[in-house]
């Protein structure tokens, strides 16, 4: 076969015969475990008791697994499994270098600190409905997205994701929900399929399917294959996965209709998976077209950012403001894929394990606030400082960091894009981050001034009496503040000491602009 | 064949855009029918079209004796039909659902998650 020829393989040794050491059962083991515990779970759904318990230990388990799978990715460079023991190209590799690694584990941690939220949350009918069966099929398609080094195997872990977030986005089947699915299931589905029809484009021009492979024939592309074409089908396909303007429009639309802890989740995870395949596709593999793209991607990347914040500043649903910034956030990730220097990759990979925590925590927070207050409207909120001090601390340690001020973990990525922007000639898309970190500053900053500073809802006088907020109702408080405080905590943490993650950060990205590694785990050793 | 087939799925490409692009939902949903089914005849082409000749390799040989039918696309293909159809089930129950929500299939009347006569937020208090 012509693959073989090109590629270099020797395929007289087809199959993989030494035996499977138990670091690679750590692979898969981020994918297999959700898959596993969510089937049981289907199973035992009427057992509402059972449920949360039982999704909480898988997720505790999926956040031990994923921080091994990142230390041990850490020690030894990217790791390499491959199904059925066929060698690659023609077995499905789950290859895991320190960018899918890392984000990896920083989604575990989201979904760990959610699915604790979800025991308040969620109630017994959309239990019963399949809530935590869904929560964890949807963290084995980002895991399997982040894993896999097959690109239709990473097609089919959209699709795993993007079927099981529809279960959760139309849980409950409120009018508004509805709705909301409506736009986001078609628009997604639109995606989904560029993607795919780029991916059949892949298979005609290359033969293969295995990234490395691919990654190691565009050293020399096949003669007449239309890479640049393929390519520009990725960034569209996978810039509406991330809502990057102007593909943006379904997540503003639809991210404030289901229960807070599903909104958080998505914010958290979903578009990122879209900037992770940016990053593995447009970085790794196209590089070459990705340089020619890459103006384009810089004014995508500043108009997502100020869009995103000025739908920000117009919002008074906390849930819908909310939406707008995660909008805001993809823009600075495309700006260091814009300039795929190291020093923006890291700024992107730091950005994008930022925007996971810290937006999956203000999305908790804005639903403690709404859960109290009876609602979500800015002119309907007031006093939850007076209420509750430390949660109102914490929300502002949420809202510097999402502006991007020191020493909070928002602020290191947009330092290191800034420079990495400043150094790659693109004075305007610095200027861009550190305007819309202003805004962003302004529309966040509003909400505490409403919803937290001020004495109660629009007409009550400061220092009313008569103004007082009940308690957490509905399921266990402790699990909502306990969920948020350990996601704040893990920003203050990230912006106190950015060493670890900026280090990580840095490998991941060498890894990506120069995938030696990578594609030697797949091919070179062979084991 | 190839030329013959590419005219077909520019056809279903062409004709599944024109329906995405309707205000009717239940035309939308014929308009993903029809781009998925325009998807798989892409990737069996992209897999090269040949003779129907089965991929076994006669007793003794190592490789097949003539190059026979691929089938790698084909199993792509499988994967895709199963998504596809399985997400067109999906859409097609909730258009369904929200027809009798909302009582609308029109998108521009679809205002319930954003409604169209908001007030501006506050400016100040």
């Amino acid at each position: 076969m012509a693959i073989s020829v090109s590629t270099g393989v020797d395929i007289s040794r087809a199959m993989v015969e030494t035996p499977l050491t138990a670091a690679d059962w750590l692979i898969i083991a981020p994918v297999a475990f959700p898959i596993l515990a969510g089937a049981i779970l289907l199973m035992l759904r009427k057992r509402v008791a059972v449920q949360a318990a039982a999704a909480n230990a898988t997720l505790a388990l999926l956040l031990v697994l994923t921080a091994a799978l990142l230390a041990h990715v850490a020690g030894a460079g990217p790791q390499t499994m491959t199904m059925g023991r066929w060698l690659p190209p023609f077995g499905i590799s789950f290859s895991v270098d320190l960018t899918g690694a890392l984000l990896a584990a920083a989604a575990a941690a989201v979904a760990f600190a959610c699915g604790l939220y979800a025991t308040l949350d969620v109630d017994a009918s959309r239990l019963r409905y399949g809530f935590f069966p869904f929560l964890l099929m949807m963290m084995a398609g980002v895991n399997g997205a982040f894993l896999t080094g097959d690109v239709f195997n990473l097609y089919v872990w959209f699709e795993v994701m993007l079927i099981a977030s529809f279960g959760l986005i139309v849980l409950g089947s409120e009018r508004q929900q509805l709705d909301g699915a409506i736009k986001y299931a078609f628009l997604n589905f639109v995606a989904t399929t560029l993607f795919l029809i780029a991916t059949g484009y892949v298979y005609g021009a290359f033969g293969t399917l295995n990234m490395a492979d691919i990654t190691r024939q565009m050293a020399a592309p096949p003669p007449g294959a239309p890479v640049a074409t393929i390519a520009t089908l990725y960034l569209v396909a996978f810039a509406m996965k991330a809502a990057a303007f102007p593909l943006n429009f379904w997540l503003p639309a639809s991210y404030h209709t289901p229960r807070i802890v599903v909104s958080a989740l998505f914010a958290g995870l979903l578009t990122k998976v879209g900037v992770y395949a940016l990053l593995r596709v447009m970085v790794m593999i196209f590089a070459e077209q990705r340089g020619l793209l890459a103006d384009w991607i810089a004014l995508m990347a500043a108009a997502t950012m100020l869009v995103g914040v000025f739908g920000a500043l117009a919002q008074t649903d906390i849930r819908r403001l909310l939406g707008f910034l995660v909008v805001s956030g993809i823009g600075s990730m495309l700006a260091g894929i814009a300039l795929a220097s190291n020093l923006g990759l890291t700024g992107t990979i730091v950005y994008a394990v930022h925007s996971m925590v810290v937006m999956a925590a203000l999305y908790l927070a804005a639903g403690i606030v709404g859960r109290r207050a009876g609602t979500f409207d800015l002119r309907g909120l007031g006093g939850h400082y007076a209420a509750s001090p430390w949660f109102a601390g914490g929300f502002l340690l949420l809202a510097f960091s999402v502006a991007g001020l020191p020493p909070l973990s928002g602020f290191w990525p947009k330092l290191m894009l800034v420079k990495g922007a400043i150094a790659g000639g693109l004075s305007w898309l610095a200027a861009a981050i550190l305007v819309t970190g202003l805004l962003t500053t302004l529309a966040i900053i509003r909400v505490w001034g409403f919803a937290f500073w001020r004495g109660g809802a629009e007409g009550i006088r400061d220092g009313a009496e008569n103004w007082k907020l009940p308690p957490l109702a509905g399921g266990p408080a402790w699990s909502a503040y306990v969920s948020f405080g350990a996601l704040v905590a893990l920003s203050v943490m990230i912006g106190l000491s950015p060493e670890p993650l900026a280090r990580y950060a840095l490998d991941a990205a060498i890894g990506l602009s120069a995938p030696d590694a990578y594609v030697g785990s797949v091919f070179g050793g062979a084991r | 064949m190839e030329p013959a087939l590419v005219l077909l799925i520019t056809c279903f490409f062409t004709a599944s855009i024109y329906l995405l692009l309707s205000k009717q939902v239940i035309r939308m949903l014929l308009g993903i029918a029809l781009i998925s089914n325009g998807v798989n005849l892409l990737i069996f082409t992209a897999g090269r079209l040949t003779h129907e000749v089965p991929p076994i390799i006669p007793p003794g040989a190592l490789t097949p004796a003539v190059a026979t039918a691929n089938p790698l696309p084909q199993a792509l293909i499988l994967t895709a039909i199963v998504i596809s159809f399985s997400f067109f089930a999906f859409l097609l129950v909730l258009s369904y659902r929200a027809f009798q929500e909302l009582g609308t299939d029109n998108t521009p009347e679809m205002r319930v998650a954003e409604p169209v006569d908001q007030p501006p937020p506050p400016g100040g208090y």
